[in-house]
């Protein structure tokens, strides 16, 4: 490949090019390097492809393992293909264990969560960045440094809370506790406080009242900000495991990662189903970083926010 | 299932401090993982930012495709991975080809630590990646012009202009990643199940077991605080020492 690529330059530049007078004050080895970085990048781009497809091994594996009929997953030498493709798998995995019903019940969680998040946000955000009362600042701190106390740490005074209230099990159990983020309301008040003062001031002297203001003004110039914050909200509900775990004991009440976990419990040597199943439990994030990706990217940069 | 609760001091601390030999193991578990996970993760990141340059094409599909695993259950991720470490699985059968034969990880204490590495840094890197991305997409071309101009080559353009430039970027993500790998629970928790043993037992498992599967929360509470005190710890002395190697502009 290397040597086609070095000859054909020379001979067409032979043939087709005429000398002309430039030529003399062009010195050859400009194009030389210009061919050697070209050939660099090249080389750059195709090795960057082969490590992205050795690093995405895992998941065409597991695509591959969750249309394999069950006894030929672990066949020797590994093929990417067994001796048929077997949809019915995805089948088998959906009716194996209610994974319609996890899914729902992800859905639900994940969406009331990632609303609750998006307006407690919206207006805290606000409170913090054009309102003036006493202990602000204060407030403000104190907000902030709850973003230091991961989840994790707080888990047991959470459950203790949960049982107090006769919640365990439950979607509200799963949704509130994590309702309220320091987070997103730090992120919105950063997007709040770029907004001109200028078009709020107008409406107030037309008379519009705060809310009005919030809503029809401010809300829509953030749109991008309150989007990325609603992805990852979404995504971290979605794909949240020590907390449900904790508060959900049964299986109607399983979102997504506990239905896995309790299917490796039950069909742990279904190596084509639970492949299978996990393929299923990964589409719905997966579909919406690919669809925003160009948001998203930008929304890490603006904030450093994930679904971690 | 959780009887009355009775105040009981320090009691807790000096148990698990004192007479419960699993704790201390997970604290170096923990430890273990984040020494190892850490450093790893930021090499990875790094040179994969700095890799899929604005000259690669399609730099925003690479950049996304190496993020998907960071956003895909972790549980999900986890067994796949598990699957993949069995004795039979498809990574043994390589390591045949490569002459190693006996191909187990999850059967030794040193594997399985290593496994869980693997497996979380290829599902987290990702993300810094992408935090590094961004932040390198904002260094200005003027300063890497003047440098050139001025003789520098490319390893000293790196030390003296896109670290320094890179550092609240890599500040930024040294704390966030730091809290979050002393947080390490799902990994383990399906791929090894904290074995060998309880070599991959970490915190956040121990303090899971103690208190939902053994019903102890005070116990529990106890190992949570503490694991809170060394994050807290941990951040601070980050903050203090920031001014030291972050410039913000």
């Amino acid at each position: 490949m290397s040597s086609a690529t070095a000859q054909r330059p020379d001979t067409t530049r032979a043939i087709v090019q005429p000398r002309d007078l430039h030529d003399e004050y062009v010195p050859r080895p400009a194009s030389a390097r210009k061919r050697a970085r070209l050939a660099r990048e090249i080389t750059s781009q195709v090795l960057l492809t082969l490590v992205l497809l050795l690093f995405l091994m895992p998941f065409i594996w597991m695509l591959a393992t969750a249309l394999k009929p069950g006894n030929e997953v672990f066949a020797s030498p590994p093929s990417l293909f067994g001796s048929e493709i077997r949809w019915s798998n995805f089948v088998d995995a959906w009716t194996f264990v209610p994974f319609g019903r996890f899914m729902w019940n992800g859905l639900v969680v994940s969406v009331l969560g990632t609303l609750l998040v998006c307006i407690t946000s919206v207006f805290a955000a606000y409170a913090f960045a054009r309102m003036r009362f006493r202990g602000r600042s204060g407030l403000f701190a104190l907000y902030l440094v709850t973003l230091l106390v991961p989840q994790e740490v707080v888990v047991i005074p959470m459950f203790i809370f949960m049982q107090e209230l006769g919640w365990q099990n439950s979607y509200q159990a799963l949704i509130l506790p994590w309702a309220f983020t320091a987070f997103g309301t730090f992120l919105l008040r950063q997007f709040f406080l770029t907004v001109p003062r200028e078009l709020e001031e107008a409406a107030t002297v037309d008379g519009a009242s705060r809310l009005r203001i919030l809503l029809t003004i401010i809300v829509p110039i953030a749109k991008p900000a309150i989007g990325v914050l609603a992805v990852f909200t979404f995504i971290n509900y979605w794909n949240s495991f020590l907390w449900p775990l904790i508060i959900i004991s049964t299986q109607d009440m399983a979102t997504v990662p506990i239905g896995l976990n309790s299917f490796l419990g039950q069909q742990g040597n279904q190596w084509q189903l639970l492949m299978a199943a996990s393929t299923i439990s990964m589409l719905p994030t997966a579909l919406i970083v690919i669809l925003l990706q160009r948001h998203l990217v930008k929304g890490i940069a603006l904030s450093g926010l994930g679904g971690r | 299932m959780f009887g009355e609760r009775t105040f009981v001091g320090f009691q807790n601390f000096v148990t698990i401090f004192t007479s419960d030999p699993m704790f201390w193991r997970t604290v170096g578990n923990t430890l273990l993982f984040v020494v190892l996970y850490v450093p790893l993760n930021f090499v990875l990141a790094l040179g994969l930012a700095l890799w899929i340059s604005p000259r690669i094409r399609g730099r925003g599909l690479y950049r996304l495709l190496f993020f998907l695993p960071a956003v895909t259950p972790i549980v999900a991720n986890a067994l796949v991975w598990r699957l993949l470490v069995q004795p039979n699985g498809v990574f043994a059968d390589i390591a045949s080809w490569f002459g190693v034969e006996q191909f187990n990880p999850l059967g030794t204490e040193t594997g399985a630590m290593a496994a869980v590495v693997v497996m979380s840094l290829w599902q987290g890197f990702g993300y810094n990646m992408l935090v590094f991305s961004a932040g390198l997409d904002s260094i200005p071309d003027h300063l890497y012009e003047a440098a050139s101009l001025d003789g520098a080559s490319a390893p000293r353009r790196f030390w003296h202009v896109t670290l320094p430039m890179l550092s609240p970027s890599l500040f930024f993500a040294a704390v966030m990643t730091l809290i979050t790998s002393f947080q390490v629970f799902a990994q383990p928790y399906v791929l090894t199940g904290g074995g060998p043993g309880v070599a991959t037992t970490t915190m956040v498992m121990y303090l899971y077991q103690r208190g939902f599967q053994l019903f102890d929360l005070g116990t529990a509470s106890a190992v949570a605080t503490v694991l809170f005190a060394i994050i807290a710890l941990i951040t601070a002395v980050q903050f203090l020492g920031q001014r030291k190697w972050v410039h913000y502009e």
